[in-house]
């Protein structure tokens, strides 16, 4: 018994680094398989070449990045305010039982896997944007379909940021005569701003990193967006597709845009913190 | 448990109710966590069978001086104790010591009660798995005459895989109590054991404290004088200068309480009579 | 006036907002129902996929997806919990190893889901010679289950009072044993929740699985196999089978029913635990 402990600090720290190590792992092997493709040219090759021409050693990664933030941020901007307005809707507006169950639902749909809206997507959106305007599978596919996705995750996370803001603070300006509008504006938005802040980042940290369902609806088509209609290819998209058949500097080039895209999310999260931080005590 | 009970009158009369043998002695024990002293050199001696009040203010590292005496300062970073204490023939301080077994002989019960989120029997049979005792029956033999010694037997018996949070305050005080005792201790240190419950409970915990008398060496921390008066035959007085813990006077509890031979005390104790 | 104006115009809004997300998930579920539900029955279940997957079954399938899960938890449930324990119990906030160990966590939980496929690839696939397996692909989402399992885990044991953590000092209990029968089990709702949210992301995955678990739809006979899971399957038949349409649907109805059961199971498992071992009042 005495002996137990004597074992099992160690045992719990050696296991905790190799947690620690995965990650080292994983940049490491990124690294290793980039190689090849960086060590000519550097990452300016991924900026300057004229497009994705794998096969003849042009690796500009600029159109699918552009896709990639349009998509993104695009989605971000549709899904923001009814994301947030779903969250009042549960938390103020609702009868109790119906918020229960729309908020089941929303779990729900925080956890349909991203084939599924890939599916519907394709399989429902794409046809009746191609009605519209051909050839359907667009970036605006892509948008709508994402903003679906990353709805119940604002949803969620701001219902938690706002159930957290103390009935102390909502019924002191209740009680100052402020309508429901004003309360929710100018009380409970800013208490839960961070919360909220905080869920929106996960939201555009999954857009960014989201594959599957953009794959599906968004065209593929490597090529700067100009229109909401044009068909695009997003980062992600980009290595799912190729993955199967590249060898050499096409695969180190997949990687190096994985590694590129890894870089951007992590970046984006480390500045949210950053910003959700200094709100905090500025 | 064959203890007779002692009115108010034979407690005050002192050491005629237990020989002064030494159990723990402890000489210049200073205790300090990250460097900040806590308790400066304190020095004395515990009397077996005999209960010890610890009394003085709060912050005079009284509980520091109980955590030291069971190495439970070893869980706290930066916690430093120096000196020396003895428990016996053991050397308390020293680093080798296996302080599993230590602290099955030394127990302590803790101001708030602390019953595990497990079913009454399980509070009582967890120390006693992990002390090595295994067998069904014998379990079940030693669970009962704690809770026999607690006065919870006849309370709780046929409900004993109920939770033990289920328990009023009073019983649960009483339960940890069972707990510590299960593992047949020798000494028990008690920091502020009744300042938790309300009168009724902390009356009936108290009485159980004077029932240990003579079968257990008691050391209390307490804040309550009157219970201090009441309950103890040897008292400590501690008090805070230049922001440090530091023991003013020990002695016989009567002495303490009705002759205390330093101002300080006679200021300190004078609250229960003035 | 203007106030009340402004109000209810607000309220207009919010409403139409909470009823566009329950149109648009109607809609969806809706038609997921619709296309996919007759192409249900048991022999979907039960028998292999013909024809491409157009007709025939899923029962290899769901096999492979199990055996993935498995493998995944299998490697994610004792590191994380060690991890856990080890950084809720041994480390104090600001020591180095636990800031380490943390920000990796933080980084690792932002990483994109096809990143997490090339890794495994070329780590388990290529660099370990595991190829296209089974194996392959649960350790890759081992990988990705570890963050947010660690992160709750760490905070359900964290949230333990520390009162019984003395007490069980007190009490001469070594830290492994007070680990084992108090803390553990105390954080028990934490840990299956962030059990619960790891398979609900491992048994979603595709992207991270194209490339480490491979497509091969027939019955998986060891885990070094390769093996398609559901996700894959759906992503197959709906871009790369023509007509594979209404077996997507179909599939995609197993898939979210997969999803609730198995949070169902771990909700009532971590529940009966529970009540068996810890009763808090």
């Amino acid at each position: 018994m005495f002996h137990a402990d004597r074992w099992l600090a160690p045992l719990l720290a050696t296991l905790a680094c190799v947690t620690a190590l995965v990650l080292l792992l994983i940049l490491g092997f990124l690294w290793n398989e980039a190689w090849p493709v960086l060590t000519e040219g550097g990452w300016r090759r991924f900026i300057d070449a004229e497009g994705w021409y794998p096969l003849e050693g042009s690796f500009g990664l600029l159109p699918m990045l552009w896709a990639t933030l349009a998509a993104s941020f695009g989605a971000l901007l549709l899904a923001t305010p009814i994301g947030l307005a779903s969250a009042i809707f549960v938390r103020f507006y609702a009868p109790q039982s119906i918020a229960g169950l729309y908020r089941n639902l929303l779990s729900l749909l925080a956890g349909i896997p991203s084939v599924v809206y890939g599916l519907w997507g394709l399989t429902v959106l794409v046809p009746i944007i191609a009605h519209w305007r051909p050839p359907g599978a667009s970036l605006l596919a892509a948008i709508l379909i994402l903003a679906l996705m990353i709805l119940p995750t604002i949803a969620l996370t701001s219902i938690s940021a706002l159930s957290a803001v103390p009935t102390a603070l909502l019924q002191g300006a209740a009680s100052l005569g402020l309508t429901r509008k004003g309360m929710i504006l100018g009380v409970a938005l800013p208490t839960a701003h961070e919360g909220i802040v905080g869920g929106i980042m996960l939201a555009m940290a999954r857009a960014l990193g989201e594959t599957m369902a953009v794959l599906m609806v968004a065209g593929n088509v490597v090529q700067t967006p100009s229109s909401l209609f044009d068909s695009v290819r997003v980062l992600t998209a980009n290595i799912a597709l190729e993955m199967a058949y590249a060898t050499g500097q096409h695969r180190a080039g997949l990687f190096a845009s994985g590694m590129l895209l890894t870089l951007l999310v992590v970046l984006l999260a480390w500045w949210a913190a950053h910003a959700a931080g200094e709100t905090r005590h500025g | 448990m064959n203890m007779p009970s002692y009115t108010l009158g034979q407690i005050e009369s002192g050491p005629s109710c237990c020989k002064p043998v030494r159990h723990l002695a402890v000489n210049n024990l200073s205790v300090s966590y990250g460097g900040k002293i806590v308790l400066n050199e304190v020095s004395l001696d515990i009397y077996k069978g005999c209960i010890t009040a610890l009394i003085g203010p709060s912050g005079c590292g009284k509980t520091s001086f109980l955590s030291a005496l069971n190495r439970l300062t070893d869980l706290v970073p930066g916690a430093r104790v120096s000196g020396q204490a003895h428990f016996g023939e053991t050397d308390l301080l020293d680093p080798s010591l296996d302080v599993m077994a230590l602290r099955r002989q030394i127990g302590m019960i803790f101001q708030k009660p602390n019953p595990f989120p497990l079913s009454i029997r399980r509070n009582l049979e967890l120390p006693l798995r992990e002390h090595g005792v295994r067998h069904r029956e014998l379990l079940a033999a030693k669970v009962q005459q704690a809770l026999h010694d607690v006065g919870l037997w006849e309370e709780v018996r046929d409900r004993l895989d109920a939770p033990a949070l289920a328990l009023s305050g009073g019983q649960q005080q009483r339960l940890c109590i069972a707990r510590a005792l299960v593992l047949e201790p020798s000494v028990l240190l008690m920091d502020e054991p009744c300042s938790a419950l309300d009168p009724i409970a902390s009356a009936v915990v108290e009485e159980l404290i004077q029932h240990l008398r003579g079968s257990y060496t008691v050391v209390i921390v307490t804040h309550n004088l009157a219970q201090a008066r009441r309950l103890a035959n040897y008292a400590a007085f501690f008090w805070m200068s230049e922001h440090v813990g530091k023991l003013i006077e020990y002695g016989q509890c009567r002495q303490i309480f009705e002759s205390p031979a330093n101002d300080l005390t006679a200021a300190y104790v004078a609250g229960l009579s003035g | 006036m203007v106030n009340r104006l402004t109000d209810q115009l607000f309220t207009a809004a919010v409403w139409s907002a909470a009823i566009l997300v329950l149109v648009m998930f109607c809609w969806l579920l809706g038609d997921l129902l619709l296309q996919g539900g007759h192409h249900l029955s048991w022999s979907f279940l039960l028998s292999a996929p013909e024809n491409a997957g157009r007709s025939g079954g899923i029962a290899p399938i769901l096999v492979s997806t199990l055996l993935i899960l498995a493998v995944a938890l299998a490697a994610a449930i004792p590191l994380g919990l060690a991890t856990a324990a080890w950084l809720a119990e041994y480390t104090r906030d600001g020591g180095r190893g636990a800031r380490a160990v943390r920000m990796s966590l933080d980084v690792l939980a932002g990483v994109p889901s096809i990143v997490f496929g090339l890794f495994g690839n070329a780590f388990f696939s290529i660099f370990l010679g595991l190829g296209f397996s089974i194996l392959s692909g649960g350790l890759t989402l081992a990988c990705m289950i570890l963050p947010i399992f660690i992160r709750t885990s760490e905070m359900g044991l964290a949230a333990v009072p520390d009162e019984w953590r003395r007490g069980a000092a007190a009490l001469g209990m070594t830290r492994a044993a007070a680990l084992w029968h108090l803390l553990l089990p105390a954080a028990s709702p934490a840990i299956a929740t962030g059990l619960m949210l790891g398979i609900g992301r491992a048994t979603a995955e595709t992207a991270a699985l194209i490339f480490t678990s491979g497509y091969v739809d027939r019955m998986p006979e060891s885990l070094s196999d390769s093996g398609r899971s559901l996700a894959v399957h759906i992503y197959e038949l709906s871009m790369n089978v023509t007509g594979g349409d209404e077996a997507a649907y179909a599939s995609a109805l197993i898939l979210i029913g997969l999803i609730i059961t198995i949070n169902a199971i771990a909700q009532a498992l971590s529940e009966r635990w529970l009540t068996r071992r810890i009763i808090t009042a």
